[in-house]
């Protein structure tokens, strides 16, 4: 059977699954629609967790990020998993104790005060678009690739499944739908993984493998790497350039803000109580762990695999897959020495970095570019990253069934983080704005109604950036982690940890923390993209790094606007010496 | 382990010391072994590894998710120790 039919098949199988689970978990009242009525099993909202976590970035981005990074790609392993530490000793327990409904909610009440909470909705707002518009570019990706339809109808079909089990069945549906994509999605990445891990290094388990020595001679392959990319005039695979001031920056940022994400917080209201709270940050981290720890290994197999089997080979001979990805844009080739071979080397292409076809084609059938040449590289291919996980098991020559698993896993991780999104969004729309702020005397039936309204609206948006993607997603991922981790990560923090914090030190934080981070990113990503260098940082640290000064900034502000202000009123730090209460 | 409670407070005490000796440990392999001192670390070699890179790509994430299940297990008996206390209606 073709790679296509079997997609399809796989693909169909897998929603149809979700659509069943939605179906038998129908939420009844606003508790079970926010929160799943509380009675998750650690376990099952361990893997749901997982599965909201690891989003079509984790599945299709990060392994291709590494891969072209080498060491310094460590950041996204260390900082994506070692903000659960923080999560679970910090901030998981005592919020379940609070034992709400959203992020807002504990702001809000903690900082006994409407504006704070709406300080915190605007946060979660921003934070969580961000993230959902580079999901669906991930959908977009694979449907068009792997199914052959047009990425508009993709999107529509993902968002129909979303909307489907979102709408009916609130967290409730999410969560059992969540588990079930987490099983899918690991089978998918392990398979190519351990397959790939067997045919370069002899060893089934890629975590050892890349560590190994390679099948057809005695060197170990990361040697290996290290020596083909060294001949070839890149950095050593192994070895660290980025400054160590912004690889330190940059791990904190994603640390700080992964525990700060509403969308991973709020898994932890849905269990039983605080020690399943603890128990289910634990579970996480061990089906992230899995994802994470695979990530590196397939990120040295795939370059090793791509210098293999196309460097200094004619493009007339290039594998199928090289030409089906050109297909699609997400690789080009210039000859630029005129030799009719594929050459790799440091450095982009061409300028503008990312091809524009002319839509004709060159002498050896390659399509044509629009580009000018990079005369200071002799690069000649440009390989868009997202494709190294999609693209890993046909670069391996493995069957067509583990090609069509891997789009099925794909799009199970770009859903179930989507999901999970949308939930967070709509209900700090329907819960925080309406009920807790502009229309305090809805019934829970009314507020139950606004919910589904929210999640259609925010599904509606959440389409919209999949159809028309604003050019700029890839650049705003540094927005979701530096904002959280300069805004919500403190606040929760300091609500948690210090009793003597009050309304006006909390508010000044998350809006000091906010306004620098925001401006920052803005500036260097935005308004001055060409002074984007080192040359021009703070302190030599890049847009995605500063959340963490911005945290910092917040706790400092906060403190000193605190110990100026009105102290915090008794039933307050009543209640916080509840929540430090098992 | 140690002796009980006498009052609330103890709970947070030893719950604050034990955080704050796992978090130690967290910044410890992250970014101690995985950034500020992986290059002296890659001296070594560890299954084929530079140990540096080892711990920048695999072993830091281990440690991470030991770290929390030797919280679970503690908070666990803390708990019960808190729970002893209440029940003696402190």
């Amino acid at each position: 059977m073709s790679v296509q039919a079997l997609t399809y098949i796989f693909v169909g199988i897998t929603f149809a699954l979700y659509i069943t689970i939605a179906i038998r978990s129908r939420a009844g009242s606003t508790s079970e629609f926010y929160i799943a009525g509380k009675g998750v099993n650690p376990i099952a909202n361990g893997m749901a967790t997982a599965a909201d976590w690891m989003s079509a970035a984790s599945f299709i981005s990060m392994a291709g990020l590494i891969s072209f990074l080498g060491r310094d790609g460590s950041v996204y392993l260390m900082g994506w998993t070692g903000g659960y530490v923080l999560l679970a000793l910090l901030l998981a327990p005592y919020l379940r104790k609070f034992g709400q409904f959203t992020v807002p909610d504990f702001i809000g009440t903690r900082y006994y005060s409407s504006l704070a909470r709406l300080v915190a909705v605007i946060c979660l707002i921003i934070v969580s678009f961000t993230y959902v518009a580079g999901q669906m570019r991930g959908v977009g990706i694979v449907f068009s690739r792997f199914l052959e339809v047009d990425i508009n109808t993709g999107v529509i079909i993902g968002m129909g499944i979303v909307f489907f089990y979102a709408v009916l069945g609130g967290m409730k549906g999410i969560t059992y739908t969540q588990v079930a994509q987490y099983c899918v999605l690991i089978f998918a990445y392990l398979v190519p993984a351990v397959f790939i891990s067997i045919l370069i290094t002899g060893n089934p388990i890629p975590q050892l493998g890349f560590g190994d020595q390679l099948v057809d001679e005695p060197t170990y392959l990361l040697n290996k790497l290290d020596g083909v990319m060294t001949d070839l005039g890149f950095n050593a695979y192994t070895s660290g350039f980025k400054e160590t001031i912004d690889v330190f920056c940059i791990t904190a940022a994603l640390m700080l803000g992964t525990a700060g994400l509403p969308h991973v917080i709020v898994r932890f209201f849905t269990v039983p109580d605080v020690a399943a709270a603890r128990k289910s940050a634990g579970y996480a981290l061990i089906f992230i762990a899995i994802l994470y720890t695979t990530a590196p290994a397939v990120a040295s197999f795939a370059r090793i695999n791509l210098f293999e089997s196309t460097h200094n080979v004619s493009y007339t001979a290039a594998p199928e897959w090289f030409k089906n990805w050109e297909g699609i844009g997400l690789i080009a080739w210039q000859d630029k020495n005129q030799d009719g071979k594929i050459q790799h080397a440091p450095g982009n292409a061409f300028e503008p970095v990312k091809p524009i076809f002319t839509g004709k084609f060159g002498d050896q059938g390659e399509r044509a570019i629009d580009n000018k040449n990079n005369s200071e590289s002799n690069n000649e291919v440009y390989i868009d990253r997202d494709i190294i996980v999609l693209a890993n098991p046909e670069i391996a020559n493995l069957p067509p069934w583990v090609i069509a698993l891997v789009a099925a896993g794909a799009l199970a991780a770009a859903l179930s983080t989507a999901a999970g999104l949308l939930l967070v969004i709509s209900s700090a729309v329907s819960h925080d704005l309406i009920k807790k702020t502009f229309a305090t005397n809805i019934s829970e039936k009314q507020e139950l109604a606004y919910a589904r309204i929210s999640v259609f609206v925010a599904v509606v948006i959440a389409g919209l950036f999949g159809i028309y993607p604003p050019a700029f997603v890839a650049q705003v991922v540094a927005f979701a982690f530096g904002l959280a981790a300069a805004t919500l990560f403190p606040a929760i923090l300091m609500g948690i940890f210090s009793k003597s914090m009050n309304k006006e030190g909390a508010i000044t934080g998350m809006l000091v923390g906010l306004i620098f981070t925001f401006s920052y990113i803005l500036f260097f990503k935005f308004i001055n993209p060409e002074l984007n260098s080192k040359d021009y940082w703070l302190w030599g640290i890049s847009p995605e790094g500063i959340g963490f000064i911005g945290m910092i900034l917040n706790l400092f502000s906060a403190t000193l606007v605190a110990s100026l202000t009105a102290k915090t009123p008794a039933d307050v730090k009543e209640m916080v010496d509840n929540i430090r209460q098992p | 382990m140690e002796k009980s409670f006498t009052n609330k407070n103890d709970y947070w005490v030893a719950n604050l010391k034990l955080v704050a000796s796992l978090l130690l440990i967290w910044f410890f392999v992250s970014f101690g072994c995985g950034i500020l001192f992986a290059d002296y670390l890659d001296q070594f070699t560890f299954f084929g590894f530079k140990l540096g890179f080892w711990f920048a790509q695999q072993g830091s994430i281990y440690v991470f998710v030991i770290l929390i299940f030797i919280y679970i297990n503690r908070m666990k008996k803390l708990d019960q120790k808190f729970k002893n206390l209440s029940g003696k209606g402190n």
